[in-house]
Parts: C-alpha cells; sequence; structure tokens
C-alpha cells in the first residue's frame, strides 16, 4: 500500500525522498517528548511505591497491581481473593464505551451517508452543521445537556405540557444520562471518517450489484460496507477510545455516584486516597487494553490491504 | 499612573487594563472556586499595583495534589482549612513570615491566632470559617432536620433526591458523627460500622458533587444536599426554598487559611495580600461575597445586613461542632478503601 506512489514514479520521488527525514522529525520530536516520556514516567511510577497523601518512594514494588487484581479485606490482612471492584469499573467503561460506539454507528453511518450524497456544494453546509457544536467546549456541551435533561428541565416540561407524559422523565444521573452524554459528544468523530470513506465510494459498483440482481441488503452488506470499512473502523476507534477514559460525562450527567476508569484514575492523583501507583498502574492497563484494541485494528487493515 | 488609577473615575475594565499593563509586581493566587470577589482582587491590584492571576481547586486534597505535582514554586498563596493546613506544613509547603513582616497580624480574632493547625500562625491568617452540614428543600419536607438521619436515613419524601460531597474527608466525616464514632478511629467494628453504614446510605442519594452543591438545590436536581454553610445561603438567595441544618447529632466546622507558599515567587506581594485581607473592611468584602465568617476584628460596620441576620451563618449555642482531622496513614487507607468500595 504505502509503495504505491513511491514506486516505479522514477527521479521526482527519488529527489524528494531526502527530504522525508528532515519533514518528519518535529513531529517525532513532539511525539517522543510529550508522549512517548510521559508513558514511561507513569510505567515506572506504577510500579514504585506509593508515598502517604501524594508522591511517590522510590522503592520498586508490584503494590499497585496487587492493589488492583487481590481483594485483601477492608483492612488488608485477609488471604487474597480475586478484587472485583476495579474488574467491575473497567467493565462498566467498557460497556458504556462500547454502547456508545454501536450507537454512534447506527446513527452516523445514514447521516455521514446522507451527506455524501448531496450535491457537493450542499455537503460542505451539512459538514459545516456537524461541526459547529465543536466550536463550544466540551465542558460547556455537557453542562448544556445536564439543563437540557434534568427532571424540571425544559425537555421534561415540553413533553409535559404535550401531554405526552404525565410524570417527568428521571434521566439525569443515572448511568443512561452518562450514555447519552457520550453519544452525544462523540458522534461527529463516528460521522466524519465514514463520511470520507462514502465519499470516495464508487457509486457505480452498486448500479453493478442492483444489475446482477443483488438485493439492497445484499448490495449494502456485501459491496458497500465492505469498501467503507476503513472508515467505519476508524469511526469505531475514535468514539470507543475517549468514551473509555470519560470523566465529564460520569461526573456532570451520572451524578459521580460510580466510578468509571477516568474518574477512578482521577481519585488516585486528586483525592484524599493520594495514591500515585495506583493511578498510574490504573492507567497503564487502559493503555494496554487500547493498544490491544488498535493493534487489532492495525492487523485488519494490513490484511485489508493485502 | 498610580495616581490615575487611585483617583477611580476611571471603568473597572479600565483600571483593570491598565494595571496589567503597568503593573510593578505580580501575585499569583490558588484558590478555591467562588470565594473572592473580582472588585477586592481589582482593588489589590490598583493599590498595590500589581497584576494579581487566580486559579482555583475544588478541595483540599485537589490543593494538595497539584502542589505535590510540581505546582509549588508557581503560587505565593493559597487558602488550605484547617487539617490541610498541618498536613501541608508537616510536607514543608510552608514559608513562615515574621510579626514585622505582617503589621495587621494583631487583627485577627484571639480565639484564631493561638490554632493547633498553626501555633502561633506563623504561616497562615485566618480568611473565613464556617460549617459543613446541609440544607433541606422546604417545599419537599417539613419534617424536622436537626439531625443526621436527613442524609444518611433519610424520610420516605427525601429518598432518592440527596447530594453529597464528592470528598471522602467531610462525607465520611459527617457519617463518622451521625454514628458517634470518633474520627480517624481504629477500632475495627466502629470502621465496619462505617462502612456498612454509608453503603446503604447510596440507595437514597442521587449523586455525588462538590462544585455542584449550590446548583443542584437551587436547580431542585436535590431536594437535600451536603453542602457549606455560605454556600447553602447563596443557594437560598438565589431562590431555593431551602434551610440549613445544625444536626443534634454534630456537624463540621472548618476554618479556611490564607498560606504562604515555600519559593513563593512573589513573596513580597504575598505579605502585602495577606496583610490586606486582614483589613476589616477587605475580610468584609469577602464576607459579603462568599457568606462564611471572617476571623478578623472590626469588621461589623462593612457587614451587609443580610450576613449578620442570616440563619446559616449564626449556628445554635452548644451543639457539636468538630474539625475534620488528619488520620495517619493506616486509618486513611481504610477510609480509601471504604470510599472506592461505595463509588465502585
Amino acid at each position: 500500500m504505502a509503495g504505491g506512489l513511491g514506486q516505479g514514479t522514477g527521479k521526482s520521488a527519488r529527489t524528494y525522498a531526502g527530504l522525508g527525514v528532515p519533514l518528519i522529525l518535529p513531529a517525532w520530536l513532539i511525539i517522543g517528548i510529550f508522549l512517548v516520556v510521559p508513558i514511561l514516567i507513569m510505567l515506572v511510577y506504577s510500579f514504585l511505591t506509593k508515598e502517604f497523601r501524594g508522591g511517590v518512594i522510590w522503592e520498586p514494588t508490584l503494590a499497585a497491581y496487587d492493589q488492583f487484581f487481590f481483594d485483601r479485606g477492608l483492612f488488608g490482612d485477609e488471604p487474597p481473593k480475586i478484587e472485583w471492584t476495579y474488574i467491575l469499573i473497567f467493565w462498566r467503561s467498557i460497556w458504556q464505551a462500547g454502547l456508545a460506539t454501536v450507537l454512534c454507528l447506527l446513527i452516523g453511518f445514514p447521516t455521514a451517508w446522507f451527506i455524501a450524497t448531496r450535491p457537493p456544494n450542499s455537503r460542505t453546509i451539512w459538514l459545516f452543521l456537524i461541526t459547529v457544536p465543536y466550536w463550544v467546549n466540551l465542558l460547556i456541551r455537557t453542562i448544556s445537556m445536564k439543563f437540557l435533561i434534568r427532571d424540571n428541565g425544559p425537555l421534561n416540561q415540553w413533553l409535559l405540557d404535550a401531554g405526552l407524559i404525565s410524570e417527568p422523565i428521571h434521566v439525569i444521573n443515572t448511568a443512561t444520562a452518562v450514555q447519552l452524554g457520550l453519544f452525544y459528544s462523540y458522534l461527529p468523530f463516528m460521522v466524519l471518517p465514514i463520511y470520507a470513506a462514502v465519499e470516495r465510494y464508487n457509486f457505480a459498483l452498486s448500479e453493478a450489484a442492483a444489475d446482477l440482481y443483488a438485493s439492497r441488503w445484499v448490495t449494502l452488506t456485501q459491496v458497500i460496507i465492505p469498501s467503507v470499512k476503513p472508515g467505519i473502523i476508524a469511526g469505531c476507534i475514535l468514539v470507543f477510545v475517549p468514551s473509555l477514559g470519560a470523566f465529564l460525562a460520569p461526573d456532570l450527567l451520572g451524578g459521580a455516584k460510580n466510578f468509571m476508569i477516568g474518574s477512578l484514575i482521577e481519585e488516585q492523583f486528586k483525592g484524599a486516597a493520594g495514591n500515585w501507583p495506583f493511578g498510574a498502574a490504573a492507567a497503564m492497563i487502559l493503555l494496554t487494553m487500547v493498544l490491544i484494541v488498535l493493534i487489532f485494528y492495525a492487523r485488519s487493515q494490513a490484511r485489508g490491504a493485502r | 499612573m498610580k495616581n490615575l488609577l487611585k483617583t477611580g473615575a476611571s471603568a473597572l475594565a479600565l483600571s483593570l487594563m491598565a494595571t496589567v499593563a503597568t503593573a510593578e509586581g505580580k501575585l499569583s493566587i490558588y484558590h478555591w472556586f467562588e470565594y473572592i470577589p473580582q472588585e477586592l482582587l481589582d482593588k489589590f491590584a490598583a493599590e498595590y499595583d500589581v497584576e494579581v492571576t487566580l486559579d482555583t481547586y475544588d478541595s483540599n486534597e485537589a490543593l494538595l495534589a497539584a502542589l505535590k505535582a510540581g505546582k509549588l514554586g508557581q503560587y505565593d498563596v493559597a487558602v488550605p482549612g484547617d487539617y490541610m493546613v498541618e498536613i501541608m506544613g508537616k510536607e514543608g509547603m510552608l514559608d513562615t513570615f515574621t510579626d514585622d513582616e505582617m503589621p495587621l497580624k494583631g487583627n485577627i480574632l484571639p480565639q484564631w491566632m493561638d490554632v493547633g493547625f498553626d501555633p502561633g500562625r506563623k504561616s497562615s491568617i485566618p480568611y473565613q470559617w464556617g460549617s459543613t452540614s446541609f440544607s433541606v428543600n422546604r417545599d419537599v419536607y417539613s419534617g424536622d432536620i436537626q439531625t443526621t438521619d436527613i442524609i444518611f436515613n433519610p424520610p420516605e419524601e427525601l429518598k432518592g433526591k440527596i447530594n453529597v460531597l464528592d470528598t471522602a474527608g467531610e462525607t465520611l466525616t459527617l457519617a463518622s458523627i451521625h454514628l458517634g464514632i470518633p474520627q480517624c478511629t481504629t477500632d475495627r467494628e466502629q470502621l465496619k460500622a462505617l462502612n456498612d453504614l454509608v453503603q446503604n446510605a447510596k440507595q437514597y442519594w442521587a449523586s455525588f458533587g462538590s462544585d455542584v452543591a449550590k446548583d443542584v438545590l437551587v436547580s431542585g436536581d436535590a431536594a437535600a444536599g451536603m453542602i457549606w454553610n455560605g454556600f447553602g445561603m447563596k443557594a437560598r438567595e438565589e431562590g431555593a426554598n431551602i434551610e440549613y441544618a445544625y444536626p443534634a447529632q454534630g456537624y463540621i466546622v472548618w476554618m479556611d487559611n490564607v498560606v504562604l507558599l515555600k519559593d513563593a515567587p512573589n513573596r513580597e506581594n504575598a505579605l502585602k495580600f495577606m496583610n490586606f485581607l486582614l483589613e476589616p473592611e477587605n475580610a468584609a468584602a469577602v464576607t459579603n461575597y462568599a457568606r462564611y465568617t471572617a476571623g478578623v476584628k472590626g469588621v461589623e460596620p462593612f457587614l451587609e445586613e443580610a450576613v449578620k441576620s442570616a440563619p446559616e451563618l449564626n449556628p445554635p449555642a452548644g451543639g457539636n461542632p468538630q474539625f475534620v482531622q488528619a488520620c495517619d496513614e493506616e486509618v486513611q487507607k481504610v477510609y480509601d478503601t471504604i470510599w472506592t468500595n461505595l463509588k465502585k
């Protein structure tokens, strides 16, 4: 795939090839300094001894990972059992992020398809409308959603006034509200990559499929979806990964009643626990999970390219 | 320029711009959210020709974490609560000042002078003090509210409509008061009882939130909520029909203090600012804004009537006020486990 342009184009490719290293250098430096180094610090911290009220003592230990996987009771002196607390918190985050991804896909795919099939000049307007909410900070948007969905907020008020419901629908401070927040926050991340894929899709293929007596369903599943699959997978990753670490929606819409991975980690650094090694370990475990997803994606991409 | 500013005829925005443009020095404050009026900062900036910047935090623990994570040396002053002053002192995060450097130190009320968390006031001055208990919406519940049962064993009307503070320190301390057990107890039965209490009470709670504690009461999302007395007064003044309780079992009292941070980049200005806050008129301005109580003599003439007569700020005689204690590592670990279990 990578060789497509470079190979066989002769002199010009060779002329520009030498420029590659200096051009990529700033990106490498930024990634190296601001991404790789912090992750390494985090990795090291996760194996250090916790200092009371935040901070670390430079003595290596597995205590943070032990705390994650083993339950030793309220006073820490019972024989170790499997610790379900953090597994539960991680499972809650994965479930919420997965559901948000599925919902975003169900709404995002038709939306992207709709936009990509408009005349080119009106597509710009539709895309513009998709990105408008992004001019406002995520925190403000999440608080706005809280205003909208609260028990005596406008949405419930309209439904009551219209006589559609007799009692306010209680959504605020529930898992549903968290889901709503995640779905709303990350929907454009699904629409945009799918749109980019659909826009490149050769609609003659659909016509050809129809000419060969393929039903609409078969055309969709056998022709269209395989063609735009890279866009779908990219969209899913862009929704799933940030949802997994989200803490604004759980805090503001879910009432901070149940930890998600993000808020659990935040608590280790900002809260009374002040357990930096454990926060780092939880973050490393999260990072490992995300990496597994990305490797899975990369491999499926490579297979697709072959 | 300074004179021009002091004539005070210029508009606020203009004076602010002028200050920024010509300030001779800087002052970097690390403070709680919604706790100091902008006018007072502007006044200090104009009087001393100092450019003031303000960052905020939402809990004592968040303040400590930020300073530990490398922000020490970046701020001049911070405003920790009583027990956190003690912790920060032990962590070596505080600088000391002499009496000469704090000419208005004599303005501190005698009862706030020789405090346990900073004997003799070597590193801190009083900012405001107040209490932590809860407010209840009187449209929803009209019964007796002077009991911690409201939060931990609520009447039918309040079930599922309660907000508690999202800090283990205050919420678990109020729970200890409810049970009548000492803070930082090492007694296993008592700690188990504490764990069981909050585990069971959680079903009645709608949300955990500190910075939203006022908002949820005003909007009606919560019908009862743990809150600081001044914040509760603000909520009432914003239209919520709520009443602040001084429960019979006891309640939390605290004092926030302006501390001189170690390695303050603008130590001189920090001292000027602390002195400035000891002037009765300025301490009163904070009280009028934040609705807590100053620890400085002579504020009364400058106080608003509403503050003087507010039920939130006039605790009944007697009662059982308790300062939050800083537990040792062993007990704190159990508290952390209880808190994580509660929110899992």
